[in-house]
This record gives structure tokens, sequence and C-alpha cells, in this order.
């Protein structure tokens, strides 16, 4: 069973807000499942299934279809980490070829700059080895920047035209956490948090969310909306497995990019607009070569320059901003990359950053740790007339 | 070194003779003895193979750095995590214990060294600089 055009995403809706203090998590989904309902042209009447990831309040969905009020015949608490809504997307595509449901909401919400949110997932098998080490995503990404430099000769100048990137299209973004445009200068002279990554590597921390309505076909074209197909979607996970063959310069995305290009029959080159998960600058650079845009070890050269910016790179990138300068609601990206990416195919970005004629765009992400166990989910987006 | 405070790690049914090696100075990992292949963290399975046949084997506690970060803020700062390569094959994710963190490379000879966590609790791999 392919997912090309099994299912279209007929509402996005990012949450405005990076700093909450007088709503609860609940309320922030809510108001987004609100949002990309409204933004569809649909109510929470029509909704028949419901997604949320393992971060939701309480019991996952079983606490929030009963909050939301919701009457469904399908869920699903897949977690993947931060790229888990680019992942629901495609299950939801899933459950809808099958039958399971028609209008699946897809939720996210969380409050990490107001409240303290626990991370930490006790009992996982390789806790005693590793509690104590210390490791952050900080040190994680870190040790990924490190080898790649090492195999590849990757600069901290090349890691820094990311964020410089992210912030010329941040600045344009009302809503963007840090809207001032920054210089590879600024990025290598903000403070150091982790070798090889200084602050202005890392991305934003903010409360806030974000919902996507995924439909079936024949709902989709009932729907006064742009037609945004699902073309093609690929997941993957990796870990250290043990020990042996371990390569931090290539990630998840080698096996979930490959798998959503040839279920969409499209390449790289194909692609319009990219929206790359941003957690860190070297997140990017790495999944850029493992979906192919440039080949193993040339990802510093592909970002320098530019490159990413839209209107004078060759491949746009993050157009609102990107996790790097505008939005990482509850630390999980994954949500705001589909958004954006449906922007852009409906023509719907900003002015200033919106690249013409978008019809076919990659929203892709990584969940989890990068250097240590991670997954990967990528979705191949096409507006259709 | 940090006096950043170390959890204790917990033994269970699967890692207590790692822990019980742990505490008289000996770094053990697993291999199978069906596909011959070393594993770490140790598991009762192997996961290169899925036999139940695995068995604990002594290191001589010595390898590589395959890479490291060095954490520069926040609680305990700094301190360095790294991947180490055993030269009986697996890499472990660990920390290095160092003077010096900015000499610290990739390629570099470390060994193991033993911390102390709690008291009544087993002590955790950590590596150091070889002759340093």
């Amino acid at each position: 069973m392919s997912l090309r055009n099994a299912a279209y995403i007929a509402g996005a809706f990012e949450h405005p807000t990076r700093l909450a203090p007088d709503k609860t998590t609940p309320q922030l989904h809510a108001e987004c499942a609100a949002g990309a309902l409204a933004d569809a042209g649909l109510s929470i009447e029509d909704v028949d299934g419901y997604f949320c990831a393992t971060d939701a309040p309480g019991f996952g969905p079983i606490s929030m279809v009963d909050y939301l009020g919701l009457r469904v015949r399908h869920t699903d608490s897949t977690e993947m980490g931060g790229c888990t809504y680019i992942q629901h997307v495609a299950h939801a595509a899933e459950a809808i070829a099958a039958g399971k449901c028609k209008v699946a909401l897809i939720t996210l919400a969380g409050r990490p700059r107001s409240e303290n949110v626990m991370r930490f997932r006790p009992g996982a098998p390789e806790q005693a080895f590793e509690q104590w080490i210390g490791l952050t995503n900080h040190t994680s990404y870190g040790m990924c920047a490190v080898r790649h430099m090492h195999e590849f000769g990757t600069t901290s100048e090349q890691l820094a035209w990311i964020k410089v990137a992210a912030s010329h299209h941040a600045q344009h973004n009302e809503h963007a956490m840090l809207p001032k445009v920054v210089s590879v200068e600024d990025v290598l002279e903000s403070p150091m948090i982790a070798d090889p990554l200084h602050r202005l590597d890392c991305c934003v921390t903010t409360d806030g969310g974000g919902a996507l309505v995924v439909v079936a076909p024949e709902i989709a074209k009932t729907l006064n909306r742009p037609l945004i197909a699902l073309r093609g979607a690929g997941e993957a996970t990796k870990g250290p497995s043990g020990g042996l063959g371990l390569d931090l310069t290539v990630s998840a995305a080698a096996r979930s990019g490959p798998a959503a290009f040839a279920e969409a029959g499209v390449t790289p080159a194909d692609i319009k607009y990219a929206s790359i998960y941003d957690s860190f600058t070297i997140t990017v650079l790495i999944q850029l070569e493992d979906l192919g845009f440039c080949a193993k070890g040339e990802g510093g050269k592909f970002v320098a320059d530019g490159n990413l910016i839209s209107g004078t790179g060759k491949l746009p990138f993050n157009t609102d901003g990107g996790g790097l300068c505008n939005n990482h609601p509850m630390f999980r990206g994954g949500i705001t990359k589909v958004i954006e990416a449906v922007r852009q195919l409906r023509g719907e970005a900003h002015p200033a950053v919106q690249v013409p004629n978008c019809d076919l765009a990659v929203a892709t992400g990584i969940g989890g740790s990068l250097g240590a166990r991670h997954g990967a989910a990528t979705v191949i987006l096409e507006r259709q007339s | 070194m940090s006096d950043r405070k170390l959890p204790a790690p917990q033994p269970n049914a699967e890692t207590e003779t790692f822990w019980d090696a742990a505490s008289n100075g000996v770094l053990k990992i697993k291999r199978c003895g069906d596909c011959n292949q070393a594993h770490y963290y140790p598991r009762a399975i192997c996961p290169h193979c899925g036999s139940a046949k695995t068995e604990w084997i002594d290191t001589a506690g010595n390898g590589e750095i395959y890479s490291v970060s060095v954490m520069r803020r926040g609680e305990g700062a700094p301190f360095a995590v790294a991947y180490v390569t055993l030269d009986e094959g697996p890499a472990m994710l660990t920390n290095i214990v160092a003077d010096d963190f900015d000499s610290l490379a990739i390629g570099q000879r470390v060994e193991v060294v033993f911390t102390p966590t709690e008291d009544g609790a087993p002590p955790v791999p950590m590596f150091t600089p070889r002759g340093g």
C-alpha cells in the first residue's frame, strides 16, 4: 500500500505564544486544535481520529480525547520525540487509508519555560550505564559535530551559516522568539555550551504548540482550502546498537529520507522548499546529507554563504525562522516543520520568504538524542490543483 | 574532576555481574557464543543476532576516543562526554576524566578509571588519558 495521495493536510495552526504563564498545557492543546480546525473549515464534531505523543498531559489520548470533547474511533500516541508530528502525518494517512478515520487531529503543546517539564524517562534499559554521564542534547549533538568535523573538515563557520539563514527568515516572523538577524561572527562569539556548539548553534526553548488536521481525499475536496497531499513518507530509528559500527555522522534520516523520496517518486532536486528539524545547527547539516541534498561530508560547503536563505540560496529552508530562531514548543519541533511546509505550499508564507510556485516540499526531523538513540521521520508534501 | 553528583547505578538481573566486577575494578562486557560479536551495554540477549548464548568477558579496560564533547555550562561543568571504542570492539558512552579538557582529541588512547558514586553503590566506568 502506498501512502501517495492517501490523505491531505487540510488544517495547520501554530500557536502564537512563546511564553504562556497564565495558560495550562491542556488549554494550549485545545487552542491549537481549535485553530487548526478553523483553518481547515471543520469543527470538533468532524474529528474521528486523534493523535498526540506521550508528553501530552495525563494518560495520552485517553485524557486528551475526553478533555477536548472529541468523539473518535481511532487514536494513536506513537512517540518519536521531537519529530513525532511529522510521523503522525504519515500514520494518520495510514489510518485514513485503512478506513479507520477520515478527519485526524494531531496536537502538541507544552510550557517548558513556565513549568518544570520532566524529560528523563526512568526505566530505560541503558539507564544504569548512562544516567551518570550527564549526557544532555548539547553534548550528544556536540559529539556528532566533533566527529563530522574530524572526518570531513566541517567548520564552526559553516555550521554558523545555518543559524544565519534561519535568522534572515525569522526577521519577517512577528511571533519569532529571536527575530534579530545574526552574522557568522555573532554565532562564533556567543558562549560555548558544549564543544563545538555555541549558544547560537542551539534552538530556542518556548512555551506553545501546534496542531494539524489530516483528512481523507474525499473530505479535502469538499473544503475551500488548497489541496496539500501527502506524497511519500518514511521513518527510522538508530542507536549505538551494542557499540559496533558506530557512526555519528549518519542519522536515521539516511533511511527515512530515501524511503519518503522513493514512495513519492521524486528526488531532492525536485524539492522547492525544505523544513529541516533544527534542534542544533549540526542537526540540519547531517539531515541535508542524509536526505541526499548533497553527498556525505559536503554539508558544510552546501550550507555556507547563505545557500539556505529564501530568495538567494538554492534550497530555502525553515522560512519561519525554524527552531533556531522562531519556535521549539515543548522541545518538539516536528509540528512547526510541517506547518511551515504547508504555508509554503499554500503560498501563505510571509511574502519576503515565500518560495515562488512552491508545489513540492519536504519536512524532515530527528527526535530523541542524535548522538545516542534517535528516530527520524520524513514526509514529502505536494500542492495539487 | 568536577564535583558533579553521580547517581548510583541500579544493578538488575541482567547487569549485576557487570556492577560486581566494577566494584572489583574490572570492566566486563558481553560476547555472543553464536555470532561471536561483543556488545555494550550488556544484555541477556545478543543485540547483533538475537541469541541467548551471551557470556561475560573481561576487557583490558583500554580503548580510544571516538568522539568527545566538553559541557561548558550548567551544574558540574566542565565535564567531558565521550564515546570510547574498546580494544575488544564495542564503543561505550562515558566520561573522560582529565586535568585539561582542551587537550582531549579523537583517537587519543584512554584507560578505564572506576569512579565512586554513592556510599555502598558500585563505581562507574569512566576513562582517562593513558599515562596522563
